[in-house]
């Protein structure tokens, strides 16, 4: 994989419905599952596939990016054998900045004549899987593909916007369409493609000189009949946290022993930046169940289907069911959150009552004080 | 390299024999201790936060483990282009080699590493010691006195002053006599085993001890007894907070447990004095439905499913569904399993206890320990130890 295989993680135009929570931060960084932010799945599959060259491309809000991902050193990405780069947008004014991600590829090709790996995996970082690559490229050779498709059948509800795919017999792809389409397929697009290096510089250079923008709504979409476009079918858990109720949803499956342990272990472990906080500690008084915890935590109260950050104090008397409360968030003396989604640094003081509703969490900015 | 004010030389080459199983494949200062960490980040932790950037680590007993758990030091910050960690193992010369013969030996034999950052300083510590200090108020006071050498040293109980070695200090914190382990104790300033030397005093002292043959090579017992006798300066540098040896079963439990009091002694969430250590890259802990948590400190990558009660549960502990945990430490990776009950229990890591296997009884005062990596279905053939 490491000499043949390249990651490009691709931030532009992301979809984003994610409403407060990417106020300040692009989708990417939004944070997830206690302790990560979403692209530490996508940065975590390509390097336990042996993948040791990855780039991000960013497009907007990314200081937060920079400061997560930072040399990469978490994911082993920063060695000798490894290449990482933050790749921001090249633009002559900001007006460039909406265009497509073909034009942004274009602006980098150096970065791709440059390389010397074969095949380019080409994924976004809303998608929250545990994913061995190295099957869906032995399958890309095999199947004499173009470009393969990481696609999962949709056997159960699965939130968010995703991209609907329809397969002929042999597993090729004839139709695709984005979420709003007619298409009535059970069959998701997980955004996850496989090319070879060359292609996609053709497909970039060519179809942006054909005018059209985006890679996978125009390049890809409009020769479904002249390139071999086919499906990979993903097994595992997935989830596209590209809206606020998907990303609520998720937050909740983790609350259940099975997806916690597929998500975060198998088949590889999911790394992060990892910070000197102390081990989570829980005073006399205190009730925690069905609930994930972080390092630095101090909990007095109780925490009933929730999921706490780092640094989270739940201070004495404080009741928390079904929230999600993030990164050094103080929930005051005797106050109760119920169905909410606490960004950074919110401060909630004693005797608070905050309740969202069950399909509509109530959401607090970063940094808010209640 | 450019010239340093201090260099620290740690010794950590403790064998800690009174820790038995915990200590079989491990050096005492790479056992685990407070939920995710291991007793030697402490160390390294005050150094980092003392602006000490040269720090030498004398190894001697199963360095392996230690040697992979330090590296290059980055977790500590020690990982720099002048100075940073060297970890400094007894080895072989032209005319052969020797072990390190005591800890003033352990020094002797690294002079050249220490002459390297040419330092008016040297910090001689421990790596078996648990406590936050800021080593440069004590060279401060070292300075400020004008000592040759300065000892800190700690108040302890008068009951316990008998198992240290205490020093008799004048009203100018002047040292005037040591007594190694008295059994009547007549001071209960106790040496922390923390020094600072000016260089060359040291040096001088060093070179001394070696060529006398009858000496055992050691700080405690020959180098400070010789300065006294001397009459050169030593003063006491007293320190208030928290400091233990962990050196026994006992204390080593202790420790742990001081951490649980609501308001521990030593305060390991102070943002301004992180103990740093190697973090591993585990999930946040997963508390079932069904458990019960109360007065502990749990790690993340846990999955627990019972009871936890009073306990200190390192990093990717599994506790099955109806264990208890209760008065207890489980170290990194051990599995508990479902009905299984460990009361007043040090678990070694990556050890398996049974389901349904009981450890201990609720009343009872001693502590029991279970080995790294050893499977328990039946408790009878464990080591159990009465608490001081």
């Amino acid at each position: 994989m490491k000499n043949r295989v390249m990651g490009v993680i691709n931030l532009i135009h992301e979809p984003d419905e994610l409403e407060g929570l990417t106020a300040g931060r692009c989708p990417a960084t939004v944070p997830f599952g206690g302790r990560y932010r979403l692209i530490d799945f996508i940065m975590s599959n390509m390097v336990n596939s042996g993948i040791s060259r990855v780039a991000v491309f960013a497009h907007t809000k990314f200081r937060s990016l920079m400061d997560h991902l930072g040399s990469g050193k978490h994911w082993d990405l920063h060695n000798r054998q490894s290449d990482f780069f933050i790749l921001p947008p090249t633009t002559e004014d900001s007006q460039d900045l909406r265009r497509g991600d073909l034009y942004h590829m274009y602006q980098n090709r150096d970065y791709f004549t440059r390389s010397q790996q074969e095949f380019v995996v080409v994924a976004r970082s809303h998608v929250i899987c545990n994913i061995d690559l190295e099957p869906v490229i032995a399958f890309h050779e095999k199947q004499g593909a173009d470009i393969t498709v990481v696609c999962k059948r949709q056997t159960s509800f699965i939130p968010g916007r995703s991209r609907k795919v329809e397969v002929n017999r042999d597993g090729r792809i004839t139709a695709m369409q984005d979420h709003f389409g007619r298409l009535d397929s059970n069959l998701l697009s997980t955004e996850i493609y496989v090319l070879r290096r060359d292609l996609l510089l053709e497909l970039v250079e060519t179809s942006l000189a054909q005018g059209q923008e985006h890679l996978i709504r125009h390049a890809v979409m409009s020769r479904l009949d002249k390139l071999n476009v086919c499906a990979y079918m993903y097994e595992g858990y997935l989830g596209m946290i590209n809206t606020l109720e998907s990303y609520y949803y998720n937050s909740m499956q983790l609350l259940r022993a099975d997806v916690w342990k597929e998500l975060f272990f198998h088949p590889g472990p999911i790394y992060t930046k990892v910070k000197d906080e102390p081990p989570a500690r829980y005073l006399e008084g205190a009730k925690v169940s069905g609930s994930i915890v972080a390092n630095g935590c101090i909990v007095e109260g109780t925490v009933v289907n929730s999921v706490l950050f780092r640094g989270v104090h739940v201070r004495k008397g404080a009741v928390i069911r079904n929230s999600i409360v993030m990164q050094n968030g103080i929930v005051g003396e005797n106050s109760v959150l119920d169905y909410a989604v606490l960004d950074k640094d919110v401060v909630i003081e004693h005797g608070r009552d905050i309740r969202g509703a069950a399909g509509l969490p109530f959401v607090a900015a970063k940094r808010k004080t209640i | 390299m450019g010239r340093k004010q201090m260099v620290a030389m740690l010794l950590a080459g403790g064998e800690g024999k009174r820790l038995g199983v915990l200590t079989k494949d491990l050096a005492k200062p790479a056992v685990y201790f407070g939920g995710k960490y291991r007793i030697i980040d402490f160390t390294l932790s005050n150094c980092a936060h003392s602006g000490i950037d040269t720090v030498g680590v004398l190894t001697q007993y199963q360095p392996l483990e230690l040697n992979r758990y330090l590296g290059i030091g980055s977790p500590w910050g020690l990982d720099r282009r002048d100075g940073g960690m060297a970890i400094l193992p007894p080895y072989v010369k032209q005319k052969g080699g020797v072990w390190y013969k005591g800890t003033a030996n352990a020094i002797y034999q690294n002079m050249g590493f220490i002459d390297r950052s040419d330092p008016e300083y040297v910090l001689v510590i421990s790596g078996d010691h648990i406590y936050k200090m800021d080593y440069e108020k004590m060279l401060a006071h070292h300075k400020k006195t004008g000592a040759d050498v300065t000892i800190a040293g700690i108040e302890v109980p008068w009951k316990e002053a008998s198992r240290f070695g205490v020093m008799h200090v004048d009203d100018e914190d002047r040292i005037t006599a040591f007594e190694e382990k008295p059994k009547v104790p007549t001071s209960n300033t106790a040496s922390m085993g923390i020094y600072i030397f000016s260089w060359p005093v040291l040096q001088r002292y060093l070179i001394r001890d070696e060529a006398n043959r009858l000496s055992s090579n050691d700080f405690g017992k020959d180098i400070l007894p010789a300065m006294l006798k001397d009459g050169m300066n030593m003063f006491v540098y007293p320190f208030k907070g928290y400091w233990k040896d962990v050196g026994t079963i006992e204390s080593l439990w202790e420790a742990n447990m001081d951490l649980l009091d609501d308001r521990p002694l030593l305060d390991l969430t102070d943002p301004e004095w992180r103990i740093y250590s190697v973090s591993p890259n585990r999930p946040a802990q997963y508390i079932a439905p069904q458990a019960r948590i109360a007065s502990s400190i749990i790690t993340e990558g846990c999955l627990i499913e019972g009871e936890v009660n009073r306990s200190v549960i390192f990093y990717g502990v599994q506790a099955g569904a109806d264990s208890v945990i209760r008065e207890s430490v489980v170290m990194p990776n051990a599995r508990v399993g479902a009905g299984a009950k460990l009361y007043r229990t040090i678990v070694g890591d990556g050890a398996v206890i049974a389901d349904g296997v009981t450890i201990g009884h609720p009343d009872q005062s001693t502590v029991t320990v279970v080995g790294s990596d050893e499977f328990v279905a039946n408790h009878k053939t464990l080591l159990e130890v009465e608490p001081s």
